[in-house]
């Protein structure tokens, strides 16, 4: 591991924060990164299936990143993150059906068929969608955490960005402006050495990302992103630093994108036996489970029985997700204010004008989170 | 009631609403201890202090989006942009993120992004532009652009307090040269409806901002010299358009002019003559016309901004055409 030239963050007490966690908590861990893999591994049969109507994207290799993060939260935190966090938004409350369902298009996804993959959100439970230009949620965040200190709340936010995102004008700004006004955020570059088919050394000429958080006067930290525990600790320490109102960490998480950008890249970038090594000797899942059962003495069988309980979950989501229909043609023009409720259809289409006053916003549009009870 | 100028018109409405609700803040550059480039924020910080009136970085991506992420958490960010030309650099950040809020995330974004707008004042490429037609073409987003001290007033209540982004024009031109007395009490002016500002029933000029003040001059001038009744209907709202009003007008007088300091191609003017063209055809005796900005960017020198941006003779000569057909 590379030596940060920036000032680590310090840990309160020569206690790891992962010490406290409790023996259920650490299975807890477990479980959401094989919720995340199993859950994707059922994706690609959908999509192989066709069911899943746009493109798929993995995050084989990058569970620990996302659920040992994720977990370092409150419920009452919020987080913002990427397209391979499916396990970071698992942890704060997303649920496989929503998953499945956002993926396929279905009428009752969460977006109602509007957005695509994992882009969407729910500030009640605490985590707000990305938007493909990538960088974007920075800022955003920053403006989240703004609002928490304006208001004096206790809690805090955590964005996530990809190595290739640093490279954004919407990064820096953003980054720059939360450490200025001391939002309690916590940003998180992961660095899984590609951005789409362009390998790091393309994208900065900095040794380390890490090395960035010296400029904008933050403290930085690196770690193992596939330690599904050196994630949760970094972690842990920059939400304990922000929530004292010490403001911005800068985390730099190593880990690597096994599968391609989305499921058509067949990775013809990538030096031949790089992914199969990643694979057989730093697979997270894998070494959690040895850690799992060599240092917190858990049983096969526990581990085994997690398995099992999320191949349920996953069955049973699939099952509730497949059985709901696609929107309303219609539905497309509701909901772009909230005054006026709805657009109307153009003159050009047939009966335009009849359906037009006739469609009004259903009640409960914009308020999903109501639904959350049902997408369960 | 002592007359206020259309720039102390705005921040009378800046300071009722930060009065009236303090999820109310403002953010932008040199907004706060400066006051603002143009001063339209002076006095701001002294009354809410630095909390609600936020001195920033450059950054027009990094406030807009950190205004947006405030607004999902219930808050009610003004935005101010130092000239309206730098929204160029959140381009990106209000159409693809803010605009499409609501749509595809139900995130609520309510929110303002104002700032001074327009030439007229040799301010030269960068300090001079209309940007409006971009964004008056991103579903999800509202524009206004106000030519009057009331309406400035009130449409920046109606802004602040509207459930989504409002984007508001200011004309710079107009700052410190118009003048009104501020109707009394709570004076919003709600956004989407135009405003007529002179009645006339042989012809209508369709226009906003502060070619409404170029037309009004020509509707007198042609009235005095033809004899024509010009009627002159002031837009306010960009998005949503009047389309009601603009009906009313071009049915009454039959003939229409559309006119804007923006330049020419793509111009809100081709969408008003299209609407125009799709809902009163037959009740047209002459063909939409259009006074615009040269398709230049605009230069600095008086004797190149003169020409390039539309003046109240060429605003004459086009409506004689229309009359005349």
């Amino acid at each position: 591991m590379p030596r940060s030239a920036t000032k680590a963050v310090k840990p309160r007490s020569s206690k790891a924060s992962h010490e406290t966690l409790s023996r259920e908590q650490l299975l807890d861990l477990y479980y959401w990164m094989r919720l995340t893999r199993t859950l994707e591994e059922r994706l690609v049969a959908l999509y192989r299936q066709t069911k899943v109507v746009g493109g798929l994207f993995r995050s084989l290799g990058q569970e620990a990143d996302a659920v040992g993060s994720a977990y370092a939260l409150e419920r009452r935190d919020i987080l913002s993150p990427l397209i391979r966090n499916l396990g970071a938004m698992l942890v704060k409350g997303a649920t496989p059906v929503e998953i499945l369902k956002q993926y396929m298009a279905k009428a009752d996804s969460p977006t109602r068929g509007r957005e695509l993959n994992i882009h969407f959100g729910d500030t009640d439970r605490g985590f707000i969608g990305q938007i493909s230009p990538l960088g974007d949620m920075v800022p955003v965040m920053a403006g989240v955490t703004l609002t928490f200190k304006m208001r004096k709340q206790d809690r805090v936010g955590l964005v996530y960005i990809g190595d290739g995102a640093t490279s954004t004008g919407a990064f820096h700004e953003g980054i720059n402006f939360a450490a200025v006004q001391r939002c309690p955020l916590v940003v998180i570059v992961e660095n899984n050495g590609y951005a789409y088919s362009t390998p790091t050394a393309k994208q900065t000429a900095a040794k380390q990302f890490v090395d960035k958080a010296v400029g904008y006067g933050v403290p930085g930290a690196q770690a193992d992103g596939n330690d599904v525990i050196a994630v949760y600790d970094v972690t842990k320490r920059a939400v304990d630093r922000a929530r004292s109102g010490e403001g911005v960490t800068l985390i730099e998480l190593m880990t690597y994108r096994r599968k391609g950008h989305a499921e058509h890249d067949n990775q013809s970038y990538v030096p031949p036996g790089e992914i199969e090594r990643w694979e057989t000797e730093n697979d997270p899942i894998t070494r959690y489970i040895a850690r799992l059962t060599d240092e917190f003495e858990f049983s096969k069988a526990d581990v085994e029985a997690t398995d099992e309980r999320v191949r349920k979950e996953v069955d049973d989501a699939t099952d509730v997700a497949e059985r709901s229909g696609f929107p309303e043609a219609l539905d497309a023009l509701v909901g772009i204010y909230a005054d006026p409720p709805a657009e109307k259809p153009l003159w050009f289409r047939e009966g335009a004008s009849s359906v037009v006053d006739k469609h009004e916003r259903p009640e409960g549009w914009g308020v999903w989170s109501d639904k959350k009870a049902e997408n369960r | 009631m002592a007359e206020v100028t259309y720039l102390e018109a705005i921040r009378e409405a800046l300071f009722e609403e930060m009065e009236r609700d303090k999820d109310v803040f403002c953010i932008g550059e040199d907004i706060g201890a400066y006051g603002g480039a143009f001063k339209v924020t002076e006095g701001l910080l002294a009354k809410y202090g630095e909390e609600r009136v936020i001195d920033s970085p450059i950054s027009e991506i990094g406030i807009v989006g950190a205004a947006a992420g405030a607004a999902h958490m219930g808050m009610r960010p003004v935005v101010e942009m130092q000239f309206i030309d730098f929204i160029a650099n959140a381009y990106d950040m209000l159409t693809n993120y803010v605009a499409t809020a609501r749509y595809r995330a139900f995130l609520p974004c309510p929110m303002v992004v104002r700032g001074p707008s327009g030439g007229y004042v040799r301010g030269g490429p960068f300090h001079s532009q209309n940007p409006e037609a971009g964004f008056v073409h991103t579903p999800g987003l509202k524009v206004v652009y106000p030519a009057t001290a009331e309406d400035a007033k009130g449409l920046m209540k109606a802004a602040i307090r509207d459930d989504d982004c409002v984007l508001f024009f200011e004309h710079k031109y107009l700052y410190r040269r118009i003048k009104a007395e501020m109707p009394a009490g709570d004076h919003v002016v709600p956004i989407g409806k135009a405003r007529l500002a002179r009645e006339g029933k042989d012809l209508s000029i369709i226009t906003y901002a502060a070619t409404v003040w170029k037309a009004l001059e020509a509707a007198e001038q042609l009235e005095k010299e033809d004899g024509l009744s010009v009627e002159v209907l002031d837009l306010r709202s960009l998005a949503p358009l009047d389309d009601e009003a603009i009906q009313a007008t071009v049915r009454k007088t039959n003939r229409a002019l559309v006119v804007h300091e923006d330049t020419r191609t793509g111009g809100l003017a081709g969408e008003i003559a299209a609407r125009i063209n799709e809902s009163s055809f037959a009740w047209l005796d002459a063909p939409v016309l259009r006074v615009t900005a040269h398709d230049v960017p605009l230069p600095y020198a008086p004797s190149l901004e003169d020409y390039v941006l539309p003046q109240t003779t060429d605003i004459v000569r086009a409506a004689r055409t229309v009359a005349a057909y």
